[in-house]
């Protein structure tokens, strides 16, 4: 115990070193520094190892030839199709999955007898992959749009039911009970206290999860589409296009970026209190 | 108002919590229930609030068995006790918009009942804004502006420092002698009861039990003056001695 008390005394006065003093915190400057470092220097990597031509360009292509494929596809409308596709697929099953799970997650946290029905069945469902489920979605709902939005819907649902329930977990008993004594019925107790309480964390749930209707919305498109990110990618590796594909790679990094920052925003609008 | 608890008893599975309690309270009383933690008091106002249920024995609000929580019994808890994304007034009108009453009136009763606990000015500040008193205090204001018959208060100022204490006891003394409330006091603080309280119950723990009542016949015109006086030290001193004689390690 001495001996880490010391290390972090020594760590504080060392520049460098008490970037790693547990608790401390460094600059608003310094942090903004590390962030942009943590795009600048992988960038910089790749476009060295690209000039000097360590790697075949067939395998590795260059920035500028990535850049190049982007303007074109963005140009030529592709990319915009494909961003609505994938998009449309992604938030139409994360939608459905979030208005469902929402209320079943909250009315599993606060009543033990709903969430001993269901917790078990979920449980269970939620390891059994949601691209297993792809050849029954197919015989069951054809090769559509249906198929793939229900994916994205089995694959995020069970995850987000069983994290609202434990951020409603999180509402003080005290609160639940101060509203009844205040006259409060069991609907807006839900509601108006314990749903609003967990806001904050249900928001951060969906920031968290929606991350996985990306990856499947990829995965949903590998097998029957017309136009989406992960399509493209299939067809670009017919054609050796390693360029298109490091291009949409890039593009579904950025729109999955974005979202997470979406939700961050909402978070802190909605939720002043609680950030 | 009358609230009856005749022979009220509480088990926790097999554990006895509450043996046969009785005590009853009129309009206007302030009764305070002093023992040790453990000793089954937060278990006693949550049966009177209806939020759990008796094993035997009843309660009764003017003849009328109390079947689960209302309105009828405010009740202010230790800590959680407010809305944190309200802010002061909407914590106060929080009661009384459950309730469904007209918007010009939660408006009046809310900056009423602000001003009853002297936070007028704090009406648009978040519960962490505030100070412990302050947060207490609001959640006294949003409890009465329900107009319960009787408050019920679970050590409300037990999380305080000691300074902010006294000075949320002289509030509280001062709230009750002016409005003529029902209250109902628990606390594990002697000074606290018999600072506050008309009539005081001393429970003893394992299971809890009321072995020791009196009525508290002091000037309390200047508190600071009182806690000083030889009757209430003297008081003060007797009801220790009951309470130091009820803990095992120390007897
Ligand atoms: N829901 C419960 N289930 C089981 N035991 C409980 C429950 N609530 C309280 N108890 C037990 O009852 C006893 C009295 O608790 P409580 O009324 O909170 O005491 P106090 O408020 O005086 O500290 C304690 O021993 C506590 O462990
Ligand atoms: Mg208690």
């Amino acid at each position: 115990m001495t001996a880490t008390a010391a290390a972090a005394s020594k760590g504080r006065s060392n520049g460098l070193l008490s970037l790693f003093t547990l608790g401390a915190m460094p600059s608003k400057a310094v942090r903004g520094g590390l962030q942009v470092a943590s795009l600048l220097v992988p960038l910089l990597l790749w476009t060295a190892i690209a000039s000097l031509g360590l790697v075949d360009e067939k395998f590795l292509p260059s920035p500028q030839a990535v850049f190049r494929s982007l303007a074109s596809m963005a140009a030529s409308g592709i990319l915009f199709q494909d961003i609505v596709a994938s998009t449309g697929r992604v938030f139409g099953g994360f939608l459905l999955a979030t208005l469902l799970a929402v209320p079943i997650g909250i009315c599993m946290g606060v009543y033990p007898a709903i969430c001993a029905i269901c917790e078990p069945l979920i449980a269970m469902l939620r390891y059994m992959p949601a691209a297993a489920f792809i050849p029954l979605l197919i015989i069951y709902l054809g090769i559509g749009e249906e198929p793939k939005i229900a994916l994205i819907f089995l694959g995020t649902i069970y995850f987000n039911i069983l994290m609202v329930m434990d951020a409603v977990k999180f509402v003080p008993k005290e609160l639940i009970e101060t509203t009844l004594t205040l006259g409060g019925r069991s609907r807006q107790v839900l509601v108006q206290v314990v749903a609003r309480y967990s806001l904050p964390s249900i928001i951060d749930t969906l920031r968290i999860n929606i991350a996985t209707s990306w990856n499947l919305v990829v995965v949903a498109e590998l097998v029957a589409a017309e136009v989406g990110l992960g399509k493209r990618i299939q067809l670009a590796q017919r054609f050796f296009r390693t360029d298109q594909i490091f291009a949409e790679l890039i593009v579904l990094g950025l729109i999955g970026f974005a979202i997470d920052m979406g939700f961050r925003l909402l978070l802190r609008l909605s939720c002043k209190w609680a950030v | 108002m009358e609230l009856i608890v005749n022979n009220l008893s509480k088990h926790f599975g097999e554990k006895l919590i509450l043996d046969h309690l009785s005590f009853s309270m009129q309009s206007g009383d302030f009764m305070a229930l002093v023992g040790s933690s453990g000793s089954g008091k937060s278990t006693i106002l949550r049966l009177i609030a209806g939020l759990d249920q008796p094993s035997s024995g009843s309660i009764s609000v003017d003849d009328t068995p109390v079947s689960g929580p209302g309105p009828d019994r405010g009740m202010v808890f230790q800590k959680y006790s407010l809305y944190p994304w309200l802010n002061a007034a909407e914590n106060v009108a929080f009661g009384m918009r459950l309730q469904r009453m007209k918007a010009a009136e939660i408006k009046e009763r809310t900056a009423y009942f602000l001003e009853v606990v002297g936070l007028s000015d704090a009406a648009t500040k978040l519960p962490r804004e505030l100070s412990g008193g302050m947060q207490q205090r609001v959640a006294i204001a949003r409890s009465l502006a329900t107009n319960p018959s009787i408050l019920l208060l679970d050590e409300p100022f037990g999380a305080l420092d000691l300074q902010i204490r006294e000075s949320m006891q002289d509030f509280l003394l001062k709230l009750w002698q002016r409005t003529g409330l029902t209250v109902l006091l628990i606390t594990h603080d002697v000074e606290e009861a018999l600072v506050l309280a008309q009539r005081v119950h001393v429970l003893a723990p394992n299971p809890g039990r009321i072995i020791r009542s009196l009525d508290v016949d002091l000037d309390k015109t200047d508190l600071d003056q009182l806690r000083l006086s030889s009757d209430f030290l003297a008081l003060r001193r007797s009801l220790s001695a009951t309470m130091r004689e009820l803990e095992p390690a120390l007897s």
